[in-house]
């Protein structure tokens, strides 16, 4: 059945894309869906007018140097307990990451939920800061996390909000995105609702999508339909997770933790109302409140070694991980220079492991 | 990151849950959705269930699916 029903699709899209009068980019914005997509092949069993392109949906890929380089200041000169999930701990800023920290005797621990780490908070003389990354999906943990009050528990937040990077990155109007598969976890959280305005801004058609090859076959076929059709909105794809409201819960607690804030992403710059500090009623719990004197010293610096790392460019969508210099030569999983490298997320590192590049 | 799996409630000892996901068990936190029962499916991302998902829905695309072959 599943193979059966892909390869139809692929048979009604490339019929469909003989209507086309122009190649069409579709852009994912999801890491998830890129694994699909590379780890099933997808791009081979479609037609070559309709190009399957990435965008910036890597949590871990799109944190700029900075937060990373404040958590290593953080670390080198206050007493604490680092949590944070295993792929951000792996990404490199001037040949160290937080493994290196590790192994030079510093506290990091790696959790595989904010919940391991207000556990270890209970038990653990020292302050416990954890690194909170992830999107809408990861957010409401967090906020959970913080709102148990416990008192040693502290997040340094790198938590960014997908949607307006998806405004962000039309309006730049660099690349001709013609469709877009949405998130489909992000999507959990915001509701299908989240995305009309976006929508109604740019009319360009969006298809929320689930994570199985038949999901992605699925919103494209819906894509390029509603290209030749010219019946562009928002679709749900992923009816069995998404509803159009959201997780109404996950989304008061969201609020009440987070504010909102214009932050930097990693080859976007400074994204309008993107970012999410911890709001002040909460700052007993906010690591850079609380270290606020920590930080009075700490200024930014260059990685040199980033500087033909073109990761900024893969999830701006302007090129793909092959088109870079470094892709698997001067850049690998074991030896990464940028995080789209590093990152279960990252295209580059979903390319090195799966090849047919 | 993004990555979330369906399980099935075990046991509830609130705000957490006993989840198995395909056999293999984890505490999950389930207070960011309305009312979980045991033997209901939930998705969960990070050690939060963020939605719950009924055969019914799973069963729903299934349907979307077939429809597309027959058209």
């Amino acid at each position: 059945m599943r193979k059966e029903f892909i390869l139809k699709l692929s048979q009604k899209i490339k019929e469909l894309s003989q209507e086309l009068d122009r190649e069409i980019k579709i852009m994912h914005l999801c890491g998830t869906h890129e694994d699909t997509i590379s780890k099933y092949n997808l791009r081979s069993i479609l037609p070559e007018n309709i190009r399957l392109i990435s965008g910036p949906g890597c949590p871990v890929c799109i944190i700029p140097d900075v937060d990373l380089q404040k958590v290593f200041h953080l670390i080198e000169r206050a007493n604490v307990v680092l949590t944070t999930f295993g792929d951000m701990a792996r990404v490199p800023f001037d040949g160290k990451s937080l493994f290196y920290y590790s192994s030079k005797g510093h506290d990091v621990k790696i959790v595989y939920s904010v919940f391991d780490a207000v556990e270890i908070a209970k038990e653990s003389d020292k302050p416990v800061v954890h690194f909170g990354i992830g999107f809408e999906t990861t957010m409401p943990s967090t906020a959970a996390a913080i709102l148990d009050e416990v008192e040693n528990f502290h997040v340094y937040s790198a938590h960014r909000y997908f949607l307006p990077a998806m405004d962000f990155l039309l309006s730049l109007g660099e690349t001709r995105i013609e469709g877009f598969i949405n998130p489909g976890h992000v999507s959990t959280i915001v509701g299908s609702d989240a995305y009309e305005p976006i929508f109604e801004k740019y009319g360009i058609p969006q298809v929320i999508a689930g994570f199985e090859p038949e999901d992605v076959m699925l919103a494209v076929y819906m894509l390029v339909k509603a290209i030749i059709e010219d019946r562009p909105g928002v679709y749900n794809e992923y009816t069995r997770a998404v509803k159009a409201e959201g997780n109404v819960k996950a989304k008061e607690a969201m609020n009440a933790v987070f504010g909102v804030e214009d932050w930097e992403w990693r080859g976007f710059g400074v994204v309008p109302a993107s970012g999410a500090p911890i709001r002040e009623k909460f700052q007993d719990h906010d690591a850079l409140k609380v270290f606020e004197s920590v930080f009075e010293d700490f200024i930014p610096k260059e990685d040199v070694r980033k500087r033909a790392c073109r990761c900024g460019d893969v999830l701006r969508g302007l090129i793909m991980p092959d088109d870079c210099p470094l892709f698997m030569k001067g850049c690998t999983p074991k030896d990464p220079v940028g995080p789209c490298m590093v990152s279960f997320e990252g295209t580059c590192n979903v390319w090195a492991k799966y090849g047919g590049y | 990151m993004c990555l979330a799996i369906p399980g099935r409630v075990e046991e509830i000892d609130y705000p957490f849950a006993l989840v198995s996901f395909g056999g293999a068990k984890k505490k999950i936190r389930i207070d960011l959705l309305d009312s979980v029962e045991v033997g209901e499916y939930i998705l969960a991302h990070a050690g939060l269930a963020i939605q719950k998902v009924s055969e019914e829905e799973v069963m729903e695309i299934n349907r979307l699916w077939k429809q597309i072959l027959e058209e």
